[in-house]
């Protein structure tokens, strides 16, 4: 994995006439966690959008080594699609087939992904996630929605990305395990 | 990156072409347009030399509204899905995304409504060079509305309301190609395919940026 690193520096997001959050930093090298916290709607989210760079923040600056693979509640998978098409369009653009068989979908790849439930969604948003094979992993509540099993696996994941020099920052309201991560709470 | 850009246009073929994506695909708009053109006779009566005066400018209009048709599914649902968040985060520019999805939306109505003209010209009285005419003034002209349609959608996506928005703002941004367009087929009016194709491809090569920059904005 090529090296990586994240840092933000004097972050200032305003959403409309809400300052979501102020003069905030981020510095993170490779194995390295973040866990945000704080109550829904303290911008988690937005600051995730921020750190991918799909966002500009309202003052501060982004700066990343490595490539950057986002994990929200939306899969990005086509719906009408059987599921191991739809994974088979992001195995196109990223050169490497996803990880079915890791996350116990090969029985699912002949099903609609509209039939899916949403934890199977979440898995298969994962399966996506590592095919990518990027350094920093942006997972906004990646354990929505999966059962005990499919959480534990996520964690094993994170661990084994970490391990290999990745990074990750993590939103979650559930508990994770996530061993000598740094933890940023966002409440004002 | 090529080998990325190929994926989302077969892709977008498979959506808008053979409407795997919510139903329809190429059949729709084209049944759409030759209803419309059946409409016509219907409506003012057989009147031979009336139908072939007017006919070529009913395809034309026909034409337009067909290509509005499918306005709603050809970006938002992308965007709401999150295709767009993840293509940025990979380095592909939404330049280039709107760029393809405009070939794709073209490929979905150009070619089957200059086939459909056929019939329509059949159902209008049209003789064969009007047809020609009709053929090639077409040719010219539906890449600009597929541009237009590309770059409203674009800008309208997530709006309440978009899909009726971006037909109210196509129409009157389709001025110019329909007026050029529809005028070069009365006798003498040959310079009018001169400046559809100019209008449709400065209508081509302002899209990509115009709609990218929709899509960035929106997020």
């Amino acid at each position: 994995m090529q090296a990586a690193s994240l840092t933000a520096t004097e972050l200032v997001c305003r959403k409309g006439d809400r300052w979501l959050f102020e003069g905030l930093n981020v510095n993170l090298t490779a194995g390295e966690a973040l866990r945000l916290i704080g109550p829904n709607g303290v911008g988690k989210t937005s600051l995730i959008r921020i750190l991918a760079r799909l966002l500009l923040p309202t003052q501060g600056r982004v700066a990343a080594e490595g490539s950057i693979a986002m994990l929200d509640e939306r899969p990005a998978l086509d719906t009408h699609l059987p599921l191991g098409k739809a994974l088979a369009f992001w195995a196109a653009i990223d050169g490497q087939a996803a990880a079915t068989d890791q996350l116990g979908l090969t029985r699912l790849l002949e099903v609609p992904v509209r039939y899916l439930s949403t934890g199977q969604k979440k898995r298969a948003a994962l399966a996506r996630l590592l095919g990518q094979n990027a350094a920093i992993w942006l997972l906004d509540e990646p354990l929505n929605g999966l059962d005990t099993a499919g959480a534990a696996l996520t964690q094993t994941l994170i661990a084994q990305h970490r391990a290999a020099g990745g990074i990750a920052v993590i939103a979650s309201h559930q508990p994770i395990d996530l061993p000598a991560a740094a933890v940023l709470d966002l409440t004002p | 990156m090529t080998r990325a850009l190929w994926a989302i246009l077969r892709r977008d073929l498979a959506g808008l072409l053979l409407g795997q994506r919510r139903g329809g695909g190429a059949l729709l708009p084209i049944l759409f347009f030759l209803s419309v053109a059946m409409l016509f006779p219907f409506a003012v009566g057989p009147d031979e030399k009336l139908l072939a005066r007017a006919g070529g400018g009913v395809i034309w209009v026909a034409a337009l509204l067909a290509a509005i048709l499918p306005l709603d599914r050809l970006v938002e649902p992308d965007i709401e899905a999150g295709f767009f968040d993840q293509w940025a985060l990979r380095g592909i520019a939404e330049e280039w995304v709107i760029a393809i999805r405009m070939i794709a939306h073209w490929l979905s109505f150009g070619p089957a409504l200059m086939l459909a003209s056929v019939l329509a010209a059949g159902l209008l009285g049209l003789d064969g060079a009007m047809l020609g005419r009709v053929e090639l003034s077409l040719l010219a002209g539906t890449p600009g509305l597929a541009a237009l349609g590309v770059t409203v959608a674009a800008v309208t996506a997530g709006l309440r309301g978009g899909a009726a928005l971006a037909g109210l703002l196509v129409i009157p941004l389709a001025v110019p190609v329909l007026v050029f367009g529809a005028g070069s087929l009365i006798p003498g009016g040959e310079a009018g395919l001169a400046l559809t194709l100019a209008a449709s491809l400065i209508l081509c090569a302002l899209a990509p940026f115009a709609g990218g920059a929709a899509v960035r904005a929106g997020r």
